[in-house]
């Protein structure tokens, strides 16, 4: 960050916008930002946790309340439109995942639109929320104007890798669950050693190479996310530094994302049901 | 890349919100679309077989009705020849009471001239003897015969 009194600088305005707002706990109690710059791993996200539960909060009560007032008889408009996604999502599963499980399917479920309404964020202007909190927080609108303010949000959650490798994780996790539950823990162990080259002195290798794989999936499906995520927010505020043009360029980004963002959560979806069932399969 | 404590926050909340969607959200949701997938399945079942039975329906009832309608003609057919029959019958016992009436006129009638004849027979009995008494009246002396009447004087 540049020093007071600088004009805002390009570089200085992106990286002001793609900076979480942090909480921690230090010597004087709770702390923001600057102060938990040396808080180390038990630092706080706070937007990205905001946003993120109350994004979470909304899915899950507006799907609780449809469920209630689910009837079998003729549905309304809000119920059909609820029971379209959860068909979507229950035919994905069916056609990919063969095993029986109870928790698939709400996985799945919960995957496809909690993914998609933390990208949904990306659509909200980059500056209005920033902006907003900047003032709420008490900063001075010089200080705000000049880029140089300590108040961060970024609105966008899954434009966090805490956020991103937090559900790989809790895949990864889940993936394992699976192995050992069908295949008990030799089972899941054999196909870490035992696969693809089935003789001893290779053993080594196989494991080198099934745990790299292993570890590659809940990689890629959190990078895969961020990485879009990311790219998408950082070029929206690139646009929002190209002056009074930007507005047209705006849409046709925001107007490209209709596609990228749903796209993403089904993506995520989709390959989370492919792992599970990947890994309930015996080979 | 700045891993913090914010990942096990997510982590939690991704649990917490699978486990709700779980219990709360999917069981409710999946089970009124496949419970009303069954019914319209139903429904429709029943309605092909409600069209199969309204065919057979119909049907029926056109067998039914031809039935009715040969049995109608058979009864109509009976009921003429029973007509036929009661005429008939009724003719011959009139004929035969006016036979039986008739044979009675004749019998009394027979009758009537039996005794006519009779009754005739003993008048013209009466009358040739009141005849043959005055003609032998006339030609017969009285005293000459006296002793003829004296004789049935006497045998009275």
């Amino acid at each position: 960050m540049a020093a007071n009194g600088e004009s805002l600088t390009s570089q200085g305005y992106i990286q002001h916008h793609l900076t979480n707002a942090k909480a921690c706990f230090t010597d004087q109690g709770l702390s923001f930002n600057y102060a938990c710059s040396d808080a180390g791993f038990w630092t706080w996200h706070i937007d990205t946790l905001g946003w993120s539960i109350f994004l979470g909060l909304i899915f899950i009560l507006t799907f609780r309340s449809a469920a209630k007032k689910a009837t079998t008889g003729v549905p309304g408009k809000f119920q059909c439109a609820v029971e379209m996604i959860v068909e979507f999502v229950g035919k994905s599963v069916k056609d990919t995942y063969h095993g029986d499980s109870k928790l698939i399917a709400p996985l799945a479920l919960t995957i496809f639109v909690w993914v998609f309404l933390l990208n949904f964020m990306d659509w909200i202007p980059v500056d209005w929320v920033g902006t907003l909190t900047a003032v709420i927080a008490g900063e001075s609108w010089q200080i705000i104007e000049s880029g140089q303010s300590h108040v961060y949000h970024k609105i966008v959650p899954t434009t966090d890798l805490n956020m991103t490798f937090g559900l790989s994780i809790s895949v990864l996790a889940l993936m394992i669950y699976y192995a050992v539950k069908i295949k008990g823990v030799g089972g899941f162990l054999k196909e870490l050693y035992a696969h693809p080259f089935n003789t001893p002195w290779l053993y080594w290798f196989n494991l080198i190479l099934e745990t790299i794989a292993l570890i590659a999936k809940p990689v890629s499906l959190a990078l895969r996310l961020f990485g879009n995520m990311y790219a998408a927010e950082l070029i929206f505020i690139l646009i929002a530094t190209i002056g009074l043009y930007q507005l047209p360029v705006h849409f046709v980004w925001a107007a490209f994302h209709l596609l990228v963002i749903p796209l993403q959560a089904f993506i995520f979806m989709m390959l989370t049901i492919v792992y599970l069932s990947m890994m309930s399969e015996k080979h | 890349m700045n891993f913090n404590a914010t990942l096990i926050g997510e982590s939690i909340a991704f649990f917490v919100f699978v486990v709700f969607t779980m219990k709360y959200v999917w069981p409710q949701l999946n089970g009124a679309i496949e419970a009303r997938q069954k019914q319209i399945e139903e429904g429709l079942a029943a309605s092909e077989q409600a069209e199969k039975d309204l065919e057979l329906a119909k049907k029926e009832a056109t067998n039914k009705l031809k039935e009715a309608k040969s049995q109608a003609a058979a009864i109509i057919e009976q009921a003429k020849k029973r007509e036929a029959l009661i005429i008939e019958e009724a003719a011959d016992k009139a004929r035969a009471e006016s036979d039986k009436i008739l044979a009675q006129g004749q019998a009394e009638l027979e009758a009537e001239r039996n005794r006519a004849r009779a009754e005739l027979r003993a008048q013209v009995a009466v009358l040739a003897v009141t005849g043959a008494e005055k003609i032998i009246a006339r030609s017969i002396d009285a005293k000459a015969q006296a002793d003829i009447l004296d004789q049935l004087v006497e045998e009275l």
